[in-house]
């Protein structure tokens, strides 16, 4: 892949990831480590850790949008937080412990049952 | 009493996020469906809560030398820039309707997810 081909799909890959975060403030890593591995050839790990280093600025530049919105809730945000970072590191832990195809099925089946809840 | 379900709606969206899978996309239905958090105040909500793992994370897999920016920038910055156009076109959207297409958007991602499953050979490992 020549270097002009390979920025372009980067940008095109940016584009997409930003505007899906940006607009549902989630999401940007479904749809980025896909297209790392697919259209930028990355190998799974370090799709995985680039994701974290493309979703994080992302996440704090919407976040500011958001914020002087005033849609900033304290009382919600901070122990989504401190539960956030404790189940991360927990899930960090079991990652390759768990059988991937079942973990693979429940989030598929949440994701459906909440998906359809919210539009219908 | 409603801090302990957010605190374990996080914990739940975190041990997805730590697994490689989507957290938010998790952690935004459960606040809106179940504890009727506002669709803006969840989304606000996902993209603070990430940052603190994001930053974890990042010490981690830079650690295990995972971590080569050379190239990303190419990713980072339009992603970046047009992260702030989606975060304004969310916020000019009312909660109802922006509700509505995180509903689709997960469906569409749930669906993506069955056809890979079925690719995937269950009994391979």
């Amino acid at each position: 892949m020549n270097a002009n081909k390979k920025n372009f799909k980067g940008i095109l890959c940016g584009l997409m990831t930003g505007s899906v975060n940006g607009l549902f403030g989630a999401g940007g890593g479904m749809v980025v480590v896909p297209l790392l591995k697919n259209l930028l050839g990355y190998e799974e790990k370090r799709a995985h850790a680039t994701a974290i280093l493309i979703i994080a600025p992302v996440c704090a530049a919407s976040a500011i949008i958001y914020l002087i919105n005033g849609y900033f809730d304290a009382a919600v945000t901070i122990p989504a937080a401190v539960g956030s970072v404790a189940g991360g590191l927990l899930g960090a832990s079991l990652l390759n412990k768990l059988p991937e195809f079942v973990v693979n099925i429940v989030f598929v089946a949440v994701m459906l049952a909440a998906g359809l809840r919210m539009l219908f | 009493m409603s801090f302990i379900f957010y605190l374990l709606s996080g914990f739940a969206a975190g041990l997805l996020g730590g697994m490689g899978m989507g957290g938010g996309t998790i952690l935004i239905p459960v606040l809106t469906i179940f504890l009727g958090v506002e669709q803006h105040v969840a989304q606000a909500a996902n993209l603070i809560a990430f940052l603190p793992m994001a930053a974890f994370s990042l010490k981690v897999h830079s650690d295990k030398g995972l971590l080569k920016a050379d190239g990303a920038w190419f990713i980072i910055i339009p992603a970046v820039l047009i992260s702030v156009l989606g975060g304004l076109a969310a916020v000019y959207l009312p909660g109802e309707i922006l509700k509505k297409l995180f509903g689709a958007f997960l469906v569409g991602l749930a669906v993506k997810g069955l056809i890979s499953l079925k690719l995937s050979d269950p009994f391979g490992k």
